[in-house]
Order: structure tokens, then C-alpha cells, then sequence
């Protein structure tokens, strides 16, 4: 049984007749250990799709409309406030955008760590676990940055104390929704690298959730594209890097600037991402897709399986590649 | 070079005085400017023209307001505030036997708002938009909006004469504060929990409020913990000038019931054109006030985190 | 013309430290830096948070006022120009801001915010003159007339940050400083800036000091890259070439650490330990020295000078050597 699965998922901004549909249908599997990449751009329903796993949207204004999200075979979206309790922080843990943010700035960080271990591990909530769990994440002097508050620390280092308060009630699974996206690009490459080597040591599955490919690609077994509230396309990370199949997903790494390519314009993809509540029919990439064909403006395309493990959005993703 | 804490300071200490001198001169001045003959009130009204002549002469009467002044700032800078015209009781000793009562009431009043006003602000910024907060948002309006004198009175006639739930005036036990403490209780409370409401709300939408969620904590954690502590940051600070201007006397509460505080002190000493007492408790409101904010100040660096670092 | 269109000469802006002035402390943010522009060049100016690019981006088109240095643009010192002559000199260069969001006066109208410079600098005769001007401006950046009566706020940050290009170009500048004009914004949205930006460079002749944090984005646009560390040039160089065989050990690390789409790419990952320091108390020597995967002991005690590896190629590091980087 895999770890995290959402079936179906659907959520709604506002009520009806007004309600806006941010996910829609959203199906994804995650088994334990592993690492799964969301990407998408803004308005794509990625992180509202991160946040419903802990049931972390305020609602109203977000109301879960279909779909479950199975945790360890438990439905989220049926617990009760206790039961949710219990599980934040213990079976899933979250780590955010913008650490400094996300840190109470009152509290010292070495307070906020143990109101992890507090919440979820009572017996271990020490001095000597915050200090480990500080270490643990590469955060020098720990025994004097436990005193820290979040505003004396740099970006990064607040990035680690923000790990390290995710990691400390040793949850089966973290959920870090752009965690590197406020950082400098040698600190992302810290992050990257301290969040794959905390895996292989502590054996959490990771949900990975970014705009930026390139990041995903290092960490992630698994990759999942989403556009307008849907997914377009999963498949095993390499593969999807390699070889994409969805137009969408092609263009989108036709327009990421590489050290390498000598090419002066950059591939831009025409048009803008759809707005919520103003998506075009049939297929929601169709206006913008060199593909398209008068079909793909009356059927909304469907997910295929292309290849044992691999699923398109796409009933022309046979047709050949757009060149790089 | 000079230490920039150290030049703060006697920046701030130089500022202060001038306030208090200027608050000082000011009173003084509109005091000289009130009709009303002050050797005849020292000397009662039977007194002989040369009775009063002798105490225009003893009292520097007849001498310009700004010399009246200088003398007046050469008294206190030996410690001597005066001696009241009408009593002749030292105006030092009126103000520190009458300061306990103030006290008493400004705190108890104190403690009574903010325990009703923190649940309040705390709650409706937690169900904003509910029937509950529209109906404290009404309620809170009203309250503050109540003339002191009109609520003490009406509690007094209401509650302590016609129901006899409370003793009605002066001050023989620690019974006879809790009504006025309510009536100004009832003026503060809206105040604040609105306050507290609107920083509630902001801080509510901050990002580490759906960290600590996803942390596990539960609702009541959240709220009372990781949220207030960050909404009252500015409540306290607004919560320790009112404490000062309350102990610079509550002149209508006081008033109505009869409380030996600063506040009966300084409206008698109005009533009876006193000038020593007037100048006394307006400079004793002056040096809470500013004391206060020295205080408040203080406080906000040390209780907010992100200011103790100096930026 | 061989004449550099900007030339700037040894500049240095610090800030005093608020902290402890007591001790004369200054933040550093940009500690002597040279560089020349030439008439509709690209040079690219890159680095993390704290290494002054912004600060130096600003200088330049005189937001802050330098510490010293010179500001030599078509020939005149910028730095000696007060009042009205260094206003009429600012339809020269403009600048576009990171911010999409902050640096568009949500009160004003699209067609105030671009025309505003119009009036300022008398570039319209009348109003149906500057009305025609904005719609012009409109067009070029692949904006609607109709989005001239709108407010920033009905626009996405794209958009945004079109609306903000539109402003800039208003006063036909010869140089526009782009201060990292494309990181708040996704890589579809940041392709087609980028896009734009390039195209206008070709029709109107602009130069652009493009500043940013992402090696690639600013690869792509500039003719020459100069890397900035601690508010210093560590190294400076013809874009392809500088990316492809950096000379200086933080240049090698900033392009390891550039997310790279291909799984199959050989790249070496150089992570670099500790955080920047801090710009009040920059490390003694080299300033890069402790977080260099190679520094020597000299590195600690001499301040490398920025000095020509190969023609056009300069880097400032004891170890640089034509041929090879110093870090592989």
C-alpha cells in the first residue's frame, strides 16, 4: 500500500455558483522512502494540492469538493480535527517557501524545535535532541543557535531550522513546497543535497513541490506535471527529463535557460497560464499548444498510460518531439 | 566617540524635562489667566484689604507670571512642591496619601479589561465574520463610546443604590473599587478587544501560523500561544500609557464615588483655585505620562525579539 | 564609436553600519569596482544576496549616491551632477525594478505610470501626442491599448513587469540597468521577458547591465558576464567563455550549482560550506577564501588582484591560470 495516495482530488474556491475549481481530479501515489516532484507554475494548483495532504487550507475559502487522500490508507479529508492533530507533524510534516516566514519570530529557534518533539515525542523533548536534530542538519554551533532567533539566522540556516523542526517527530513524510524558491542558487544546492542525504539516513518519503525542474530532477524517483488543475503528465523523473511527452511539459523545458545552449531567444511558451474559472475548453493547453488539433478544443483529453509507468494528458503525445 | 546608548539616553532624559518644564509653564501660565483672585481665596472672604495686600506681598502676587515661574522651578528643584493656598497641607504629602487609592483602582480596572478583552479580541478574530463578532464589534463600539461621568453614575444610581449590590461611594474596602474599576473597565474594554481583534487577524494570516498548524499544535495552541504573543506587541505598549494616564488620576470616576485618589485631588483643587495643588498633580500626571512612555519603550525593545538586535 | 557608452572607475559605496558607529564600521556593499559598458552591450552582472549587485545596479544610475568613484557616462561624470542637469541627464539611463508587484504606484493608471516621464522631460508636445506615445509603448511591449486605462492591480506579473518596461523605454533611453527583473516571475513568463528584452535591444540599439542571481537567464541575454562577490568583480569575461572555463573558483560553484534538466549530465556538483559573510567584516585576504574548495595559505593573508588570464578573460584569484580552472 502506498504511503500517500489522492485520488481524485477536487477543491473549490468559494461556493457555488461562485466556486472556482483550483484541483481538479488530481491523482497521485507515493510509496514509503521515496521521492515524488509536483511541478507546475503559479496557478497550476501544486502547492493547494500540497496543502490539502494536512488538510492546511483555510476553508472557507477552500472547500474539498471530491477525492481522498489516503495517508497510510487513512482518508484525511474524513478525520476529525484530533485525529488531523495527531498526524501533523507525526506522519506528515511540511516545510515552506519562506523560512523566515514560517518561523514564529518570538520564539527562539530552539523553543520551536521542541515544540515538535513536545507535540509528538514527548519523552525526547530535551535540550540534547534539539541540539542532535540542529546538528543533524548541518547547522553549526548548534548549542548556541538553539538560543537563535529566526531573524539572526541567514536564509539558509532558517531553512534548516525549518527542516529540522519538520524532521524532529520523525514523520513518514515531508512535504516541502518550494523550499529552496527564496534562496541563492549555491544555499538551493545545500538544501537540495541536505534534504537527499537526510532520506537515505532517515528513510522519509519526500514530496517535492517546485516550479523549477532542474531541482526536482536531482531528488525525485517520480515526476508529476500539473497545469490548470490537472496533471498532464507522471513519470519515473529521469524518463520525464529525458524524454518528455506532454507538450506542455516540453515547452516548459524549452523555455528554462541552460548554461549550455547557444540559442539568444529562449523558447517562450505563447499566451499565459489560464486564469482560474477561465480555462478553455476541451483541453486546458490547447490555446497554447503548437500541437493542437480541432479536437483538442471539444474533449477534454483524458490521462493515458503511454508506457507501463508513464501517463499523458495528451492524445497526440505520440507525435513527434518539438525540438529543444 | 560617545556610546549611541548613552546619547540616546541623554537625549531622552533631555526631552523629557523639556516636556515637563513646557507642560509646567503652560498650566501655569492659563492658571495666572483664569479669572478669580487668588489672595482672596488664601485669605478667606472676611479678610481685611491689608490682610490681603500682606499675602499678595508674602505669595509674590503682584509679580509677572513668568518671575512667579522661575521661583515656582527654584521651589521644586529643592523638593519642595508647595504648600496648598486652601489647606496648607504640603502638596507632596496631599498627592502620596491620595496615590494608593489611584493605584488600586487604575489596576484592578486594569486587570478587569484585559481579562475580558483578550478572550474577546482572541475569539472573534478567530470567528471573524460570525454573528459573534459582528454582535461584540456593535457591543465594543458602544462601550467606548460612553461618557465616563453618564456610566459611572448610572452604575452607581442602578447597581449600588437601587440594587445595593455594591457600596455606593468612598473608599472603606476593597468592595468600594469594584464598581468604579468596572465603570472604567467597561470604557477600556471595548477598545481593546477590538485591538486585539485586528492585530489577531493579521497576525492569523502569517505564514508561521500555518507552520505551527502543520506542526501539529492544536487550535487553542495556536491561537494563545503562537498568535497572541505576537498580536499583544502593540497592545502592550498602548496599555502602558493608559496605565499612566489613569494614575495621573481618573477625574469623573473618581469623582462620582468619592475616592480619596489623585483625581478627587486635583478637580477639588480646580473647584477651589488652588494653585500650589493644581500645579502639583498637573505635574504629577505630566511625570506618569512621560515616565510611561520611557517605560513603554523599554518594554517594546525587550519584548519584541527583532528589536533587541539594534535595527 | 569606440567610446563606452557607461565607464565606470573605482567605484565604492558603503553604508555606514547602524550597529556600532562608534568603531567607523561600514557595510561594504561595493568595494572598488570597475567596468565598461559599450553603446547597446549586454553585460551581465551576477552574484547572490549581500554581494552588492543591486547596490552597484543602483549607483550607477545615480538611486544611490556613491562613496566614491567615478560614473563616466557618454564621457560626463555623473558623479559631479547635481540638481537639474543630473535630471536632465536621467533620461539617459533608466532602470527596472525585481518587483512586479512593489515597484508599480498602484493609484496611478497604466497610461500615468508610463507617461509620467513623457511630461516630466517635455517629450510630447500635448496630451494627444503622449496618449499616442503610451499606446506606441504599449504595442512594442506586447501589451493592449485598452490596458492603458487600467490599474496595476488587474494585471499578472508578467504583465506587470511589461508595464514597468514600457515605463523605462518611454524616455528612449541608451541604457537601461535591469535590476534582476525576471526572478519573481515563473520560467514560462520569465522566457518571454527575457524574449522581449532582447528583441527591444535590437530595435532601438539599448544597452542593458543586467543584473541577476541565475547564471543561465543572464548568459543568455549578455555579451559579457562580470561576477561580483562580496562586493568586489571576482571575475569578468565574455559570457560563453566565462561559463564554459571559469577562472574563478566561486564562478565554478555558482555554475555547478545551476539545476541542470539533464539526469545525464556530468556535471560536479561544487557545494559550497557556510553562508556569506558578512559584508561589515569581510574576511582578511582573499574574501572568498573561506568557503574556496582550493584556497592556499596565501589566500588568507593576500587580497587577490583582478588581473587579465587570457585577452578579454579577468579574474581575481591567486590560482587562476590560463587554460585550466582553478577548482578542477
Amino acid at each position: 500500500m502506498p504511503l500517500l495516495e489522492i485520488r481524485n482530488l477536487q477543491i473549490d474556491f468559494g461556493r457555488p455558483p461562485h466556486a472556482l475549481r483550483a484541483v481538479d481530479g488530481v491523482s497521485l501515489s507515493l510509496e514509503a522512502g521515496k521521492t515524488l516532484g509536483l511541478v507546475g507554475e503559479s496557478g497550476s494548483g501544486k502547492s493547494v494540492t500540497a496543502l490539502s495532504i494536512a488538510r492546511l487550507l483555510p476553508s472557507p475559502p477552500a472547500f474539498y469538493t471530491g477525492g481522498e487522500i489516503l495517508l497510510e490508507g487513512r482518508d484525511v479529508l474524513k478525520m476529525s480535527a484530533a485525529d488531523l492533530q495527531s498526524i501533523r507533524g507525526a506522519l506528515v510534516s511540511y516545510v515552506f517557501q519562506e523560512p523566515g516566514a514560517s518561523l514564529n519570530p518570538v520564539f527562539r529557534i530552539g523553543n520551536q524545535i521542541k515544540e515538535a518533539l513536545k507535540l509528538h515525542r514527548t519523552g525526547a523533548a530535551t535540550d540534547a535532541e534539539v541540539v542532535r536534530l540542529l546538528k543533524l542538519v548541518g547547522i553549526p554551533a548548534p548549542e548556541a543557535r538553539v538560543k537563535s532567533y529566526p531573524h539572526e539566522l541567514s536564509g539558509g540556516l532558517q531553512q534548516r531550522a525549518m527542516i529540522a523542526m519538520a524532521l524532529a517527530p520523525h514523520p513518514e513524510l515531508l512535504v516541502a513546497d518550494e523550499p529552496t524558491t527564496a534562496l541563492d542558487v549555491t544555499i538551493q544546492a545545500q538544501i537540495i543535497e541536505l534534504l537527499g542525504q537526510l532520506q537515505q539516513q532517515l528513510g522519509m518519503a519526500i514530496l517535492l513541490i517546485s516550479h523549477n525542474l532542474g531541482i526536482v530532477g536531482d531528488l525525485a524517483d517520480h515526476v508529476a506535471v500539473m497545469y490548470a488543475g490537472q496533471i498532464v503528465e507522471t513519470a519515473p523523473a529521469r524518463e520525464l527529463l529525458k524524454r518528455p511527452l506532454h507538450p506542455y511539459t516540453q515547452a516548459l523545458m524549452n523555455s528554462v535557460p541552460s548554461l549550455d545552449a547557444d540559442a539568444h531567444r529562449l523558447t517562450a511558451i505563447p499566451g499565459a497560464v489560464p486564469r482560474l474559472g477561465a480555462f478553455p475548453p476541451g483541453c486546458r493547453f490547447h490555446p497554447r499548444c503548437p500541437r493542437a488539433q480541432p479536437a483538442c478544443s471539444e474533449t477534454p483529453p483524458a490521462l493515458l498510460e503511454s508506457e507501463p509507468g508513464r501517463w499523458v494528458r495528451c492524445p497526440l503525445w505520440n507525435a513527434p518531439a518539438l525540438k529543444a | 566617540m560617545t556610546d549611541p546608548k548613552m546619547t540616546r539616553f541623554i537625549n531622552r532624559l533631555l526631552w523629557s524635562v523639556v516636556t515637563l518644564l513646557g507642560t509646567a509653564a503652560l498650566t501655569f501660565f492659563l492658571l495666572n489667566a483664569v479669572p478669580g483672585d487668588v489672595a482672596r481665596v488664601i485669605a478667606g472672604s472676611k479678610a481685611s484689604p491689608e490682610v490681603i495686600n500682606e499675602i499678595r506681598a508674602r505669595y509674590h502676587l503682584n509679580d509677572p507670571w513668568w518671575t512667579r515661574f522661575a521661583l515656582y522651578l527654584g521651589q521644586i528643584a529643592r523638593g519642595d512642591l508647595g504648600h496648598s493656598y486652601v489647606t496648607d497641607q504640603p502638596v507632596s504629602e496631599a498627592i502620596l496619601t491620595r496615590l494608593p487609592t489611584t493605584v488600586a483602582l487604575s489596576s484592578l480596572a486594569g486587570v478587569m479589561w484585559m481579562v475580558v478583552a483578550v478572550p474577546l479580541g482572541v475569539l472573534t478574530a478567530r470567528f471573524r465574520g460570525s454573528g459573534f463578532d459582528r454582535s461584540i464589534l456593535v457591543v465594543a463600539t458602544v462601550s467606548l463610546s460612553l461618557p465616563s461621568f453618564w456610566l459611572a453614575r448610572m452604575l452607581q444610581y442602578w447597581l449600588a443604590y437601587k440594587l445595593g449590590w455594591f457600596p455606593v461611594a468612598t473608599f472603606k474596602s476593597f468592595a468600594h473599587l469594584l464598581l468604579p474599576a468596572a465603570s472604567l473597565a467597561i470604557l477600556f474594554v471595548g477598545y481593546y478587544a477590538r485591538l486585539i481583534h485586528t492585530n489577531m487577524v493579521e497576525v492569523l494570516d502569517s505564514p508561521y501560523i500555518r507552520a505551527a498548524r502543520a506542526k501539529g499544535a492544536s487550535e487553542t495552541r495556536v491561537l494563545f500561544k503562537h498568535a497572541l504573543r505576537n498580536a499583544l506587541i502593540p497592545v502592550v505598549t498602548i496599555l502602558g500609557m493608559d496605565v499612566a494616564a489613569m494614575l495621573g488620576g481618573v477625574l469623573f470616576v473618581e469623582n462620582v464615588f468619592a475616592l480619596p485618589g489623585i483625581g478627587t485631588l486635583a478637580l477639588q483643587s480646580v473647584f477651589n483655585l488652588d494653585p500650589p495643588m493644581i500645579m502639583g498633580t498637573v505635574l504629577f500626571s505630566s511625570v506618569m505620562v512621560v515616565g510611561a512612555n520611557w517605560l513603554v519603550d523599554l518594554t517594546y525593545r525587550w519584548i519584541d525579539p527583532r528589536i533587541k538586535g539594534g535595527h | 564609436m569606440n567610446e563606452p557608452l557607461l565607464e565606470v572607475k573605482a567605484l565604492k559605496v558603503y553604508f555606514p553600519s547602524a550597529l556600532l558607529n562608534r568603531h567607523k564600521e561600514f557595510v561594504r556593499a561595493v568595494d572598488g569596482v570597475s567596468f565598461t559598458i559599450a553603446p547597446g552591450e549586454t553585460v551581465g552582472l551576477v552574484g547572490e544576496s549581500g554581494c552588492g549587485k543591486t547596490t552597484l545596479g543602483r549607483a550607477v544610475v545615480r538611486l544611490l549616491e556613491p562613496t566614491d568613484g567615478q560614473i563616466i557616462f557618454e564621457g560626463e561624470d555623473l558623479t559631479r551632477l547635481r540638481g537639474s542637469a543630473l535630471r536632465a541627464r536621467r533620461r539617459k539611463f533608466q532602470m527596472i525594478f525585481q518587483d512586479p508587484y512593489g515597484s508599480l504606484n498602484p493609484r496611478a493608471t497604466v497610461a500615468n505610470i508610463i507617461g509620467e516621464a513623457l511630461a516630466i522631460h517635455h517629450l510630447a508636445p500635448n496630451a494627444a501626442a503622449r496618449r499616442q506615445r503610451v499606446e506606441s509603448l504599449l504595442q512594442d511591449v506586447g501589451l493592449d491599448n485598452s490596458h492603458a486605462r487600467r490599474f496595476p492591480h488587474e494585471f499578472s506579473g508578467g504583465q506587470r513587469q511589461r508595464i514597468g518596461i514600457a515605463r523605462a523605454l518611454a524616455v528612449e533611453p541608451k541604457l537601461i540597468v535591469c535590476d534582476e527583473p525576471v526572478s519573481a516571475l515563473d520560467v514560462s513568463v520569465q522566457a518571454h521577458i527575457v524574449n522581449l528584452l532582447s528583441d527591444l535591444q535590437q530595435e532601438h540599439g539599448i544597452a542593458y547591465l543586467f543584473v541577476a542571481h541565475d547564471l543561465a537567464v543572464v548568459r543568455h541575454l549578455s555579451r559579457r558576464i562580470l561576477v561580483m562577490y562580496l562586493g568586489r568583480i571576482v571575475e569578468a569575461g565574455e559570457a560563453t567563455a566565462t561559463c564554459r572555463s571559469p577562472r574563478h573558483p566561486y564562478t565554478q560553484a555558482l555554475i555547478s550549482a545551476v539545476p541542470v534538466v539533464d539526469p545525464d549530465s556530468k556535471r560536479r556538483r561544487i557545494i559550497l560550506s557556510g553562508d556569506v559573510p558578512s559584508p561589515i567584516h569581510p574576511p582578511g585576504g582573499c574574501p572568498f577564501h573561506p568557503r574556496c574548495p582550493v584556497a592556499e595559505a596565501r589566500c588568507k593573508t593576500d587580497v587577490p588582484v583582478l588581473r587579465e588570464i587570457e585577452p578579454g578573460h579577468w579574474a581575481a584569484c591567486h590560482l587562476a591560470k590560463p587554460g585550466q580552472s582553478p577548482a578542477s
